[in-house]
């Protein structure tokens, strides 16, 4: 008797939930994933479009820039330039992936094991989204921001509630913690200190002390006065959050847009890992999804037909145009995560002697699984390819490093894949990757509260790159929309010396009243 | 594992989320629609549209780094024949590296594109504007009823029968009013009909069969007494009649086919009857139009005639202003109809011809119409030859004075396609007047 999970195209929610069993007895037995647990979702094509454009998200908050997503990838679908993403996947827990209707046996389950297994067990386990995500809390977080968001467009009218936005979603890239702060004590800790403190004050109290004289109020007395702690200090500059920095000290915000922008905020930050992660997660999902159903066809789960439909679907995800063919728009993360997971796995398993000498902590060791598990776990894209980016893929993917100088009239070949070539490479595509050089390191660094309330932040350069004029400008008029006052942006290059300005000045005369005293905005 | 079925979940969760975007772009859009107006071929207006909106006008920018600028490396997979230290040339105008170093994270946007509907699309198109003059009608007359649903009641014809509130109103009545449940009649009638069957009976039974001749009665009656549906059960959808404006308009179309019309004049005479076509029936439930055609004689035609056959001959213009009040008196009752019309002609007219239209239109004509739009057609490579506001017809001369008395009267003149909408856009501004 055939043992096929399913013999036509057809699906069906037994048959799903017959295949799901089996893609589990692989991923979780035979591979180690060690995923959140699964919810799978069945939604139609129009379901799909909706959630697409709401960055995926099952609930979002409204917005028109969510239409206009809508609206192009409506049209792109429609005529058919472009497919839909065959399922969406969120960091939940319970692990949420949406799975369309249209799709056939064979895509769900290429699905399932994508999402469900590979996704999933990158979200639980990279250290990225373990420090940085709250996966268990994002639905609700999200349920609040909509119902807050409508809540104020009641209040204030929809206008208002969208000028606020917009310019949240344009300062949206420069509203994440890069770094990871301490984690902000629990209100249980901070009352267990509170009270360790009020017992040492206790036992260490002393009456004979205050005999002695005070010599701060000695030294006030004497007309000196306590010196104004600085103001850089108070507002915490250098900033290089610039929500947060808004949202904190802005003079003219009123509460209602000050959560608005701790919403967009948020989000942006529960965002920040798939951000830097974006290759590995893909790639790990896709060496998964590849493993899995192999796995299914070797065991006589699936049929070769259904190999064959399987495998057309994965070349075309993991397809690398090269670099002068039309079709090329930049390294595939799909192509270049799986191409790195195989790679592992191959020196893991079958090194050769370049591979021994490049990678010794691996080489040979054996256990493909737990190498990579351990590398989904502890590395993020640019640290991800300088640690396992192998000579062998340099080769295979033919990469080689262009190097663009403003002082030359040429690009040069910096380096290829070869012996002289592979560190550079490497260390160049790392850089391609890192978000600290990836995204423009902008920071706030003066505002002059007590005088005439500029903002100054200051751009500084990566090799003297600066920023796309056109939309700088945009974005500064967003920005002194927030602040109230003028804002001005600075490029510094390596030397500190400023390399070019932009100033966004607010019309209108300057306030008459003096500025409000500090003690208000703090 | 969980699989849940979502698919019956409401879609369109975006549709706000279209809407609010639709009116942040609407601005461009109306532009995008009456550019396409101007460049479409004739008889596909109503078709979907697909408008496009250049990106800028909806951006949302964000701080990232130029293309251009500065030194970078950027590592490219697909090396055919690069050995170390090649040098390529930069393209010039000093922009950076190709396509491919275009915006960091690979996504090029260009001008946006999306489908309105036709829908969207004609109201776009003819927002602010409106038909002068409607006032006047509307109050004359107000015979026509239309009926709109107005709640319920509790009598009425038996079409209107609303069923369910009819069942409810009975479901309520029936368990207020205790009658027996079907469910409970028949298992009563289940156990007789068991105890019936059965030869002999013991005496429990015996006893059990007498108590449930008894209940089948009772309820038999009760039944009985408390009907499944009752007269006061029925509730009857309820219409009211409510008095409507005249909502039929007809058009005069009237358009001089002597042997100076060129086609390209014709087409642009027919571009602007198409629009207020369009427009009027919007505007109205029934509109009417009526195709007149002159050369020195006016005769009364079908569409076809009118936009297609040519004919030579002299030019008296009146005969059509004459014929069109026959047609009135014929065939439009004044307190019925809204009437309009729209003239069109290169302004080639009889000598002493002129006077007759004026009295013709200040006597009999605009009296009765609503809007008199006259336009006046000028041949391309005519326009080029003498485009001078001096260089005027006598018609239009003599329609100038005719202006200046009537409200209810305009007067364009067209000189190429990508006129025509704007022309039928002043003509029909709401604030015409104001400017």
């Amino acid at each position: 008797m055939s043992k096929l999970l399913y013999d036509t195209g057809e699906w069906n929610f037994d048959t799903l939930k017959r295949t799901y069993d089996a893609i589990e007895e692989i991923a979780i037995g035979e591979m180690g994933l060690d995923p959140y647990p699964n919810q799978i979702e069945m939604i139609s094509s129009d379901q799909m479009l909706d959630a697409y454009s709401s960055i995926g998200m099952p609930i979002f908050y409204n917005h028109w820039s969510f239409g206009k997503r809508f609206a192009r990838d409506e049209a792109m679908y429609r005529k058919g330039y472009s497919g839909l993403a065959y399922e969406i996947v969120i960091n939940s827990n319970p692990c949420i992936s949406y799975i369309m209707e249209e799709n056939t046996m064979t895509m769900q389950t290429l699905v399932m094991a994508h999402a469900a297994f590979g996704h999933n067990h990158f979200f639980k386990n990279n250290y990225l989204f373990k420090e940085q995500t709250d996966a268990s809390g994002i639905l609700d977080y999200l349920n609040f921001a909509k119902s807050y968001v409508a809540h104020c467009e009641e209040r204030h009218g929809i206008p208002a509630v969208e000028r606020i936005l917009d310019c949240a979603h344009a300062l949206m890239d420069q509203g994440v913690n890069r770094y990871g702060r301490r984690a902000r004590p629990s209100l249980a800790e901070e009352k267990a200190r509170a009270e360790a403190r009020a017992a040492h004050e206790e036992s260490s109290f002393s009456d004979l002390w205050r005999t002695l004289p005070n010599a701060q109020k000695d030294r006030r007395r004497a007309g000196e006065g306590k010196k104004a702690e600085p103001l850089q200090d108070i507002l915490g500059l250098p900033e290089e959050n610039l929500l947060y920095f808004l949202e904190k000290f802005s003079p003219r915000l009123k509460d209602w847009e000050r959560e608005l922008l701790r919403i967009v905020r948020n989000i942006a930050q529960y965002f920040f890992p798939q951000r830097q992660t974006k290759m590995m997660n893909e790639g790990c999902a896709t060496y998964c999804h590849y493993k899995i159903m192999n796995r299914l066809f070797e065991k006589g789960l699936i049929s070769e037909g259904s190999m064959l439909e399987f495998l057309t679907s994965h070349t075309a995800v993991v397809f690398q145009p090269d670099f002068d063919d039309q079709r090329y728009s930049g390294i595939n993360p799909y192509a270049l995560g799986f191409e790195m997971m195989c790679d592992i796995e191959r020196i893991v398993t079958d090194p050769t002697e370049e591979d021994r000498r490049y990678m010794p902590d691996i080489a040979g060791t054996g256990d493909a699984m737990a190498v990579l598990r351990s590398a989904w776990a502890n590395f993020r894209d640019d640290s991800f390819i300088a640690q396992y980016l192998s000579p062998h893929l340099m080769r295979k993917m033919r990469m080689f490093m262009l190097q663009d100088l403003a002082a030359d009239p040429t690009y040069k070949v910096a380096a290829i894949h070869d012996e002289r070539g592979y560190r550079e490479v490497r260390r160049a595509l790392s850089r391609q990757y890192d978000p600290g050089l990836r995204d423009p390191n902008i920071q706030v660094t003066g505002a002059d509260l007590p005088g005439d309330r500029r903002l100054t932040l200051t751009h500084f350069m990566h090799n003297d790159v600066p920023l796309a004029e056109n939309d700088t400008m945009a974005v500064l008029a967003y920005v002194a929309d927030l602040w109230g006052f003028d804002v001005e942006l600075r490029g510094v290059g390596k030397d500190d010396e400023q390399r070019y300005r932009y100033e966004h000045v607010k019309s209108g005369p300057a306030p008459a009243q003096p500025a409000e005293p500090l003690a208000a905005l703090v | 594992m969980n699989v849940i079925d979502r698919r019956l979940n409401p879609k369109g969760k975006s549709l706000p989320n279209r809407q609010r975007f639709i009116r942040l772009a609407k601005e461009t859009i109306k532009e995008a629609v009456v550019r396409s107006i101007r460049e479409r071929a004739l008889g596909d207006v109503e078709s979907k549209e697909v408008v496009s909106i250049p990106m800028k006008r909806i951006a949302e920018p964000r701080l990232r780094h130029s293309s251009q600028g500065g030194d970078r490396d950027q590592v490219f997979p697909g090396n055919k024949e690069f050995v170390q230290g090649d040098t390529l040339p930069k393209p010039k105008s000093g922009q950076g590296g190709g396509g491919s170093k275009g915006s960091p994270d690979g996504e090029g946007e260009d001008d946006f594109r999306f489908t309105i509907s036709s829908e969207e699309y004609l109201n776009i198109l003819f927002e602010e504007l409106e038909l002068p003059d409607l006032a006047k009608t509307q109050l004359a007359d107000s015979t026509a009823m239309k009926f709109a649903r107005a709640g319920h009641s509790s009598s009425g014809s038996p079409t209107n029968l609303n069923l369910v509130r009819t069942m409810r109103n009975s479901l309520a009545r029936r368990i207020s009013l205790g009658r027996p449940r079907r469910e409970d009649v028949e298992a009563v009638e289940r156990e007789f009909a068991e105890l019936e069957a059965k030869e002999e009976r013991t005496k429990k039974e015996e006893a059990r069969f007498a108590e449930l001749t008894a209940i089948r009665e009772r309820l038999a009656a009760r039944s009985k007494r408390i009907a499944y549906i009752d007269p006061v059960d029925l509730r009857f959808n309820r219409f009211e009649a409510r008095p409507l404006p005249t909502a039929q308009a007809v058009m005069f179309c009237l358009m001089d086919v002597s042997g100076s019309m060129t086609e390209d004049m014709k087409d642009l005479a027919k571009r602007f009857f198409l629009l207020l076509h369009m427009f009027l029936s919007r505007k109205y439930e029934h509109v009417e139009i009526v195709f007149i055609r002159h050369t020195s004689e006016a005769k009364e035609v079908d569409e076809d005639t009118f936009f297609h056959s040519r004919e030579t001959g002299g030019t008296v213009v009146s005969t059509a202003l004459a014929e069109m009040k026959r047609v009135v008196e014929d065939r439009f009752p004044l307190d019925q109809w809204n009437i309009y019309a729209a003239q069109a002609s290169d302004g080639d007219n009889y000598a002493s011809d002129s006077h007759t239209c004026l009295e013709l239109l200040t006597g009999d004509i605009l009296p009765i119409c609503q809007y008199f739009a006259y336009v006046e057609v000028y041949d391309r490579r005519q326009a080029e030859i003498f485009h001078s506001s001096l260089n005027v017809s006598e018609l239009w001369k003599d329609y100038q004075s005719v202006q200046e008395a009537h409200p209810n009267f305009a007067m364009k003149r067209v000189f190429s396609k990508a006129d025509v909408f704007p022309v039928f856009h002043q003509l029909f501004a709401k604030n015409r007047k104001a400017a």
